[in-house]
């Protein structure tokens, strides 16, 4: 059930455990001086954005795109428009026509 | 002693005509440019690679062909932003992540200009991944002012800007987010255009907020721009947002127009709070000489301006995230040496290859679309951005262009807000709205700041699709207000 609720980042502190939180979300891994330096960022960043909790929003349809034109779409015909040596190039590695990664299992 | 060359001071609608009539050759114009950078680079720093090779060949061989009058750029010399895939050509984004990347395709905008004999100089430098307001989130350097190189150029397309101010080619192309091509023009004293969302291609553009970006040209008049968009603008089956219809006659109505009846919409809330007193006088300025040419000047309304900051930071962060999800040091992109486990290379390929400001935004991003926070923030801002896209259309049916400032100062000092990511956002403020709303934005110069002397823009911005009148209104504003000149370099 979508809720009109202010964003709520000036009542609340941000942690650095938080901002861990947020990292291992965005697969990001932060030292200790970086965590602190964000916690403090963010919590004014989150602080400025609740000047939307002002704004009357009751009844109003999100808006994802701007755009007024018709998005039009193509037909699903597969072609080939890159070649396999095309897409490895920019390969950190890669071996015999597949990427490679660590060990999975 | 030979005087040096000025050619690469001309505007891109003369070389063009002059290439177009065999005055000047593709590679005479090409090697003036090269000439220009060698001089101008190392005060100003706004490429990331400069193409020598490549663009000589490219000139030689248009040289070899003749003049085509089917290639409206044949010959002319122009610069990319980095963001922006260049088949062959090292496409960084500005971002240590994409250090080694080169596309094997061009960007739609890119392959249109190749097609219309355009020679290709060089990439320009930029804020990683288009993310900042001034340059210096570039990993590689910061890009100075070409009037006071201890200024910032602006940002994003701080690289674009400054290398078509300081002449080292005759336009750019450039991308605008929240007002990446705008505010550098302002900044730098160049025109510069972001066009309606949807009018321009997406594709090849390494995108950071899918819903607001667009590429536009930068160049040094509005014809120049004009004439740009005449090429780069149209329908691309490649990206789904790009509109049907074809693209206008930008240029045609540049020249001949004037101000007398055009209405110009001032919003009250931009000429109110948060202009620094020069900006503000030489906007006021300008609009007194509009008005002395027979313009009339409305007041609109915009009244949720002071909410379109917080709005469009974080559909900007949240479209960032999920767009920089994508790199994961397994297809392109820095991949971090000895790592054990798949996570592991996920965690340190990005941890290394992306900067402060990046990480910055991906991690706000990442919290503002995470379960229980979505409808407080990002829901929260999608339902004001409509609010503020219809207040925008409706002002828009009270004028013929909305005019206001661009940035509320001019160019900073290199490190005024480095530590301090908010106030930065904060520049924003008169730019990002657009984005928001999807509409078109014509930065352009009108004046220098009283106590400064640095350049000050002011945009006109128009109806979706109707990048036409915005064109006419800046070329009549052009022709009528006092030129501020090149800098010397």
């Amino acid at each position: 059930m979508p809720t009109d609720a202010a964003p709520s980042g000036a009542s609340r502190t941000i942690t650095q455990d938080d901002v861990a939180r947020m990292a291992n979300l965005a697969r990001l891994s932060l030292d200790d001086k970086e965590r602190e330096l964000f916690a403090g960022q963010f919590q004014d960043i989150l602080g400025y954005m609740d000047v939307l909790g002002k704004v009357d929003t009751q009844g109003v349809e999100p808006l994802y795109s701007p755009a007024l034109h018709k998005e039009q779409g193509r037909q699903d015909e597969p072609a080939r428009l890159r070649s396999r040596d095309e897409v490895l190039a920019n390969a950190p590695q890669q071996d015999d026509g597949s990427f490679v990664v660590p060990r999975i299992v | 002693m030979e005087q040096p060359s000025t050619l690469h001071l001309a505007t891109l609608a003369d070389i063009a005509r002059d290439l177009r009539e065999g005055r000047t050759g593709a590679t005479e114009a090409t090697a003036a440019c090269l000439d220009r950078i060698k001089t101008t680079e190392s005060a100003i720093d706004a490429m990331l690679l400069v193409d020598e090779e490549g663009a000589l060949e490219r000139a030689r061989e248009l040289d070899r062909q003749g003049p085509d009058p089917a290639m409206p750029l044949w010959g002319v010399p122009i610069a990319i932003k980095d963001a922006i895939s260049t088949k062959g050509l090292r496409t960084t984004a500005g971002s240590r992540m994409l250090e080694n990347y080169v596309p094997f395709f061009d960007a739609t905008a890119v392959r249109l200009l190749r097609e219309a004999g355009a020679v290709i100089l060089g990439k320009t430098n930029l804020d990683e991944f288009a993310m900042g307001s001034s340059t210096e989130n570039s990993a590689y350097k910061p890009t100075r002012n070409p009037w006071n190189t201890d200024l910032v150029p602006g940002g994003s397309s701080g690289g674009s800007a400054a290398s078509v101010t300081a002449g080292q080619c005759f336009a750019a192309l450039g991308s605008d987010t929240g007002g990446s091509i705008r505010q550098p023009a302002s900044l730098c004293g160049c025109v510069g255009i972001k066009p309606t969302y949807g009018r321009v291609s997406r594709f090849g553009l390494i995108a950071y907020g899918s819903s607001l970006d667009q590429i536009g040209p930068m160049a040094r008049t509005v014809r120049d721009c004009a004439l740009m968009l005449e090429v780069i603008a149209g329908r691309d089956p490649k990206d789904g947002t790009s509109a049907p219809d074809p693209a206008g006659k930008y240029a045609e109505r540049c020249g001949t127009g004037t101000l007398k009846g055009v209405r110009l919409g001032l919003p009250k809330e931009f000429m109110s709070g948060g202009l620094s007193g020069e900006v503000e006088a030489a906007c006021s300025h300008a609009a007194d000489i509009a008005a002395k040419e027979g313009a009339q000047l409305v007041t609109v309304s915009l009244p949720h301006t002071e909410a379109a900051i917080a709005t469009y930071y974080i559909i900007a962060m949240a479209e960032a995230s999920s767009n920089l999800a994508r790199f994961d040091g397994v297809r392109y992109g820095h991949r971090s040496a000895s790592v054990d486990t798949l996570e592991d290379l996920y965690l340190r390929s990005r941890s290394e290859g992306f900067g402060q400001e990046v990480k910055r935004r991906i991690m706000l991003g990442t919290y503002v679309l995470s379960s229980g926070y979505y409808d407080a923030y990002f829901r929260k801002a999608a339902q004001v951005r409509r609010l503020i896209r219809d207040e925008y259309l409706r002002a828009l049916d009270a004028c013929d262009a909305i005019w206001a400032p661009v940035s509320p100062v001019t160019a900073w000092r290199l490190g005024t807000h480095v530590a301090d990511p908010l106030s930065m956002y904060l520049m924003d403020a008169f730019t990002l709205s657009l984005n928001l709303a999807g509409l078109p934005g014509l930065s352009q110069p009108v004046g220098k700041g009283a106590q400064s002397g640095m350049p000050v823009g002011m945009q006109l911005i128009g109806r979706p699709f109707d990048e036409e009148t915005i064109l006419a209104i800046g070329d009549a504003l052009e022709r009528t207000l006092p030129r501020i000149g090149a800098p010397s370099l």
